[in-house]
């Protein structure tokens, strides 16, 4: 997707230019292999700054809350869908918004590159242009891969890889990957014996240091105070007590049912590698097969649990 | 000062051989990053890392920790009465710390031992602490402690320094507990001229590679009100999401938070001391609900002027950081301490 850059910054600085947006949204290449910076350009001068390869991974909707001004903004796939949930939930003005779509071919699981270098030291990794393989470059090696063994495990399984709303596309839209077994380590998980299950959510958690970059980095997670952080009523403790973490984890979860895309940015923000996603992806496997449901697909109908129809499979509501 | 060579051989049969004096920390490798975690019965050390993860902090400031504990039952005698929560803090040694880490302890001691006020907790732990460091053959690339006033074979903080020299360890006595340490080690050899001169020439070469410069020598002149008001830092602090693995990941950042962790059934409590961070908004809210650090600008700030400003002003001894790398490697929005402190010392 490294090919993109140069479209992006070119939509950009016309769309700054033109005074069609204030600001706009969008990654720089970061310090780090594997990590971009989410940057805010004002200035049209500025816009060579903006850099786009597998490696964006945040989820840029995370900005725009509680923005005023009139912004442009990235958005690929499940970005695209957060965006529309936020204008669902009323915390962004889609009039305000001018959506620039990235077809996306997914992004790079560093995690698992890390891995398949044996934990030595990364200096660079080169993506090809189409972005089929990339080049990881450390001291005394180098070696490629092919991007499709490297997805981030919810890209692997991504079904709406182009945007869903969006004023203009940076490229032509890419194939929908299709077949995907999409909750097939949910199913994994639900099969287990209940005290199994504990012991694994046990085992997930047990890392955990509460530092909240999984529920940072969620654009649905904009509550002005989190009830985590509540002290009066102090909902759950603030130790890293397992059954306080679990509460965090599980409530989270349950904040997102029915509005997460599975984007991947709290899994991959998370400092000590904890697959968060297993959570939140057992409600979008229950929003799908009991409302069939997936969020931010239309600015048109509103999330599951906040609407009432007749046709709803739980007796107790109708 | 007396020195031992220990033969990688025998190295697990060393530390298994000092749990009789020590509780004794080392790495281990869980899943894919290593951790120091007690040598208990079916613990496999593993020194073949960079560095831990989490930092070695928690030996001396425990993420969570009970401080008293006490009965709201109006009907018993000491209702109300805060206990203190018994601690027991046995001699111990943490073996394999990387030379910043250790460092890092001293910069915390400032905070927490001081001729006015002194935490029995943090001194206690850290002076029943000996510190067996490892020297940094391969240090990370995000790693700057040259420029912070370590280094990868920086024995400020340690008692004991080993060099990894393939296939045996040379242990080489720092301090009288140190040497303590090194006197209750079983095994081991006197280390000959040739282990020196290979520990010497580790040094160089080490050296000779040069971790990255980060420069922070134009900090202490800058005035602080202009720092301050500089006009990156709305820039700096645009993609941060206000999460705390920066400074939790931290081995110099020391704030904590005191909670009641109240039951019913029975009226019970606990009073927790917890790590915080100043990225969150509760760290600063007032009970009046004022909040002088209410925007995320202000927060991410207060990180970088506490480190790298109001820290050098105060102690004039160097910036509140060891260069280990672990923000700049783990923040997930990719915000680089290096980079600010360039554009700080710069301004």
């Amino acid at each position: 997707m490294i090919e993109y850059t140069e479209n992006i910054r070119d939509i950009a600085r016309r769309l700054l230019e033109e005074g069609t947006v204030d600001a706009f949204i969008g990654y720089k290449k970061g310090s780090v292999p594997m990590m971009n910076e989410p940057v805010l350009v004002r200035d049209p001068a500025d816009v060579d700054v903006l850099h786009w390869d597998s490696n964006c991974g945040l989820n840029l909707c995370n900005y725009l809350t509680g923005r005023t001004d009139k912004v442009g903004i990235l958005a690929t796939g499940c970005n695209s869908r957060n965006i529309v949930t936020h204008v669902i939930e009323n915390q962004a003005d889609r009039d305000k918004l001018h959506i620039v779509g990235v077809p996306c071919t997914g992004v790079i699981d560093h995690r698992a590159v890390k891995r398949a270098v044996k934990h030595r030291e990364i200096s660079e990794v080169v993506e090809e242009p189409g972005g089929a393989r990339f080049t990881v470059k450390g001291p005394g090696y180098e070696e490629t891969f092919d991007k499709a063994d490297f997805l981030q495990l919810n890209c692997a399984t991504c079904r709406h890889r182009n945007p869903v709303e969006y004023d203009e596309l940076v490229a032509e839209e890419v194939p929908e990957q299709e077949n995907v077994e999409a909750f097939k380590d949910v199913e994994k998980i639900e099969q287990m014996e209940p005290g199994k299950r504990w012991d694994f959510f046990e085992r997930t958690i047990s890392n955990c240091l509460r530092c909240y970059a999984c529920r940072n980095a969620c654009p649905l997670c904009y509550c002005p105070t989190c009830f985590v952080d509540e002290s009066k009523p102090q909902w759950v403790g603030k130790s890293i007590d397992p059954t306080d973490t679990m509460t965090f984890h599980f409530l989270r979860a349950y904040h997102c049912a029915g509005r997460c895309t599975d984007c991947g940015a709290c899994e991959r923000a998370c400092p000590v590698g904890i697959p968060v996603r297993q959570f939140t992806k057992k409600l979008n496997k229950d929003c799908v097969e009991l409302f069939d449901w997936e969020a931010g697909l239309s600015l048109d109908s509103r999330p599951p649990l906040d609407v009432y129809r007749k046709e709803d499979p739980n007796d107790f509501i109708r | 000062m007396s020195a031992k060579l220990f033969s990688k051989d025998e190295w697990v049969g060393v530390l298994e051989g000092l749990k009789d004096a020590y509780e004794v920390y080392v790495p281990v490798k869980e899943g894919d990053f290593h951790n120091f975690r007690p040598l208990k019965e079916g613990t496999r050390p593993s020194f073949d890392f960079q560095n831990s993860r989490m930092s070695p902090k928690f030996l001396t400031e425990p993420q969570s920790e009970r401080m008293f504990e006490y009965t709201l039952d109006e009907d018993q005698p000491d209702a109300h009465v805060l206990k203190e929560d018994k601690k027991e803090l046995p001699s111990r040694a943490v073996v394999g710390i990387r030379p910043c880490d250790a460092y890092a302890f001293q910069l915390v001691r400032r905070n927490f031992d001081t001729p006015e006020y002194v935490d029995p907790y943090w001194v206690k732990r850290y002076e029943a602490t000996t510190f067996v460091g490892l020297g940094c053959n391969d240090p990370c690339e995000t790693c700057f402690c040259a420029s912070a006033g370590s280094g990868p074979f920086d024995r400020k903080g340690l008692d004991v320094l080993l060099y990894d020299l393939g296939d045996a360890y040379l242990a080489q006595g720092l301090t009288d507990n140190g040497e303590a340490l090194l006197g209750k080690t079983k095994g081991g050899k006197e280390p000959d001229e040739d282990a020196w001169k290979q520990a010497r020439a580790l040094t160089r070469q080490v050296a000779g590679k040069g971790s990255r410069r980060v420069p922070t020598d134009k900090l202490r002149e800058k005035d602080v009100n202009a720092l301050y008001e500089a006009p990156f830092w709305e820039d700096v602090a645009f993609s941060c999401i206000n999460c705390g693995t920066c400074t939790f990941l931290c081995p110099t950042c020391w704030c904590f938070d005191i909670q009641d962790e109240v039951q019913t059934l029975p009226m019970v409590g606990d009073r927790m001391r917890n790590w915080d961070s100043c990225m969150f908004p509760l760290f600063t809210l007032h009970g009046s609900g004022h909040n002088p650090r209410s925007q995320k600008t202000e927060r991410v700030r207060q990180r970088f002027m506490h480190k790298l400003k109001y820290y050098v002003d105060k102690y004039d001894d160097g910036i509140q950081c060891v260069g280990c790398g672990r923000c700049v490697q783990f923040c997930p929005v990719n915000i680089d301490i290096r980079e600010v402190a360039e554009r700080m010392n710069a301004l």
